[in-house]
């Protein structure tokens, strides 16, 4: 795919994601510009692509339930909550940060 | 010899010294005894509590001169500590470095939460414990610490769990809450109960290698009010599933991290006492999130957070939740209960003992261990062979079809038994059904009931559990 057609990313996963993702806290992805609909690539699909492409791990309801990331997991855009960005529908621009967090409990 | 006499001739040095103390202490109160006495017959007139000039005692400037001193600490907030009332609910890892903190500090009243007696495997983290401490309640593990550490604040024990039916009595008393607790289920309820009762709430945790720290309901506006900060359930308004929940005892914790987790609790407190922000007065701060994760580079992240959500089921205009209903809510129910694994019949089981006797036969046999690698690497079993219980997560088949899975020992005959042990006998279940299911099932597959633990109970006691 030629890279005009490919946004870098940076995902990174903390709190116990990272072992679903091979163990590696930090992925450098570069992934496609638009979808197979031909529109730009949001989180909704980014979380869909992780799970199909960058997962190995067997687990997928430790990610996704239901259809959305599962309750307990916090994404951050470039460091802040999805929820101040539009969530889902927000639209990857190259460079991003994408982090998930698993919350934690023990104390 | 030699070193039986030089350890008896330092016992003896410290007998000496400590009947020497003794001496002095028994000195000291008669003195007070004494003059106290004379103060009554002789000059009634004089207060019990002398009113100096000074707002402080001069043992009170010294002991926190060098905190005072700090621009923006000072007198002012020096005298907001000894006024302030924080409840540290949870007396572990996180409880004992952040009381620590505040009592030296000198906040004036601090109260305990936790029904728990003190474990040695606490030890490694939990450092107001010690190992003569072990079997006491941990409040009172930890109260005797703190009164030896600063005797000038009150301490009050609460050896219970915080129930919705007692949250309000114990949280109403304070002006600020500390989460120093390790469930989901406690973590809704004391959100709900300072929502409720107008308290902000410094709450971290702690797994592993990472920590997670927010401080929630700050500035702690009423129920409505938008420009409060979010609650617990404003961040995670769907509790997580049951199974996705990992306890320290589960998933391990490294001292250092959930004690950088305490101190930082301990000192967000300081900061909201300091600043008299207790009440939300000042311009209000937006909210964030810190986390730590000892092998990340860097460290410490900071991560802007979302405001009250106008959703909210707790303090939201919308939210239902009141004092009156909050002794009827079911947090185990709303968080998924977590009960033992029992999904075998009594035939698919096999205890430990007859597992042992079978294994001396001679009879070609398979033992699983399903822990996580590091657990195997620990201490196991001879002979056995691990697979980790992750490997049979998920909806993925064993192997592909027609094969056998590459764990299974190319020369294991077809009709040779499989035995599956883990730490609890939890997982082990569920692998022996998995295992059951997938083409793997005409030989004879069972589940050695109690895991390790029974083990340990029934054949081995120098099994090392861990």
């Amino acid at each position: 795919m030629a890279a005009e057609n490919t946004i870098p990313v940076i995902v990174e996963f903390t709190g116990g994601l990272e072992m679903l993702f091979s163990d590696e806290r930090k992925h450098k992805l570069s992934v496609p510009t638009k979808d197979d609909q031909g529109k730009a690539v949001n989180i909704g699909w980014l979380v869909e692509y992780l799970c199909d492409k960058v997962m190995k791990d067997t687990r997928k309801e430790m990610f996704v339930l239901d259809g959305h990331v599962r309750p307990g997991i916090l994404v951050l855009i470039n460091d802040a909550d999805w929820e101040l960005e539009g969530e889902a529908s927000y639209a990857l621009q190259p460079n991003d940060n994408i982090l998930f967090v698993s919350t934690l409990h023990g104390g | 010899m030699e070193s039986a006499n030089s350890i008896a001739a330092t016992l003896r040095l410290q007998i000496t010294a400590t009947e020497k103390r003794l001496a002095s202490l028994k000195q000291q109160l008669a003195d007070i005894e004494e003059k106290s006495a004379e103060n009554v017959s002789v000059s009634p007139e004089v207060p019990v509590t002398q009113k100096t000039k000074w707002p402080l005692s001069a043992e009170e400037y010294k002991r926190y001169g060098r905190q005072m001193i700090v621009p923006n600490a000072g007198l002012k907030g020096q005298l907001r500590l000894k006024s302030a009332s924080v409840l540290i609910i949870g007396a572990g890892g996180l409880g004992c470095p952040s009381s620590a903190y505040l009592a030296g500090a000198g906040v004036g009243t601090i109260g305990i939460v936790d029904g728990d007696t003190v474990e040695i495997s606490n030890l490694h983290r939990q450092i107001l414990h010690n190992t003569s401490t072990v079997g006491l309640k941990k409040v009172d593990s930890v109260i005797s610490y703190l009164k030896n550490l600063n005797p000038n604040a009150t301490y009050i024990p609460y050896d219970i769990h915080l129930t919705p039916q007692n949250a309000e009595e114990i949280v109403s008393n304070y002006d600020l809450v500390l989460d120093c607790t390790d469930h989901p289920t406690s973590r809704y309820l004391i959100s709900d109960a300072c929502v409720l009762l107008s308290k902000p709430l410094v709450s971290a945790s702690a797994l592993r290698t990472d920590g997670q720290l927010i401080v929630l309901n700050s500035p702690p506006l009423p129920v409505g009010n938008p420009e409060g900060g979010p609650c617990y359930r404003c961040v995670f308004p769907k509790p997580p599933p049951a199974a996705s929940v990992v306890s320290c005892g589960d998933g391990g914790i490294i001292g250092p991290v959930v004690g950088v987790m305490g101190v930082l609790q301990a000192l967000e407190a300081i900061k909201l006492i300091v600043s008299g922000k207790l009440k939300g007065d000042g311009e209000p701060v937006a909210s964030s999130m810190l986390l730590f994760s000892a092998n990340g580079n860097p460290q410490f992240r900071s991560l802007r957070m979302r405001a009250r959500s106008p959703k909210c089921a707790a303090c939201s205009e919308n939210a239902e939740l009141t004092l009156k209903n909050l002794p009827e809510m079911d947090y185990a129910f709303f968080c998924g209960l977590t009960a033992p694994v029992n999904i075998l019949e009594a035939e698919e089981r096999i205890e430990a003992k007859e597992y042992e006797k079978l294994s001396k036969g001679t009879k070609q046999h398979l033992l699983l261990d399903v822990r996580d690698k590091v657990q195997f690497d620990i201490c196991n079993l001879e002979g056995s062979i691990n697979v980790p219980f992750s490997t049979f997560q998920g909806g993925r088949p064993l192997s592909q079809e027609g094969e056998q899975p590459s764990w299974l020992p190319e020369s294991f005959a077809p009709d040779s038994p499989i035995y599956v042990v883990c730490r609890l006998g939890n997982d082990s279940q569920v692998v022996t059904r998995k295992l059951k299911e997938s083409g793997l099932g005409t030989r004879e597959i069972k589940d050695i009931r109690g895991g390790l633990k029974s083990w340990k109970e029934q054949v081995d006691d120098s099994w090392p559990e861990y």
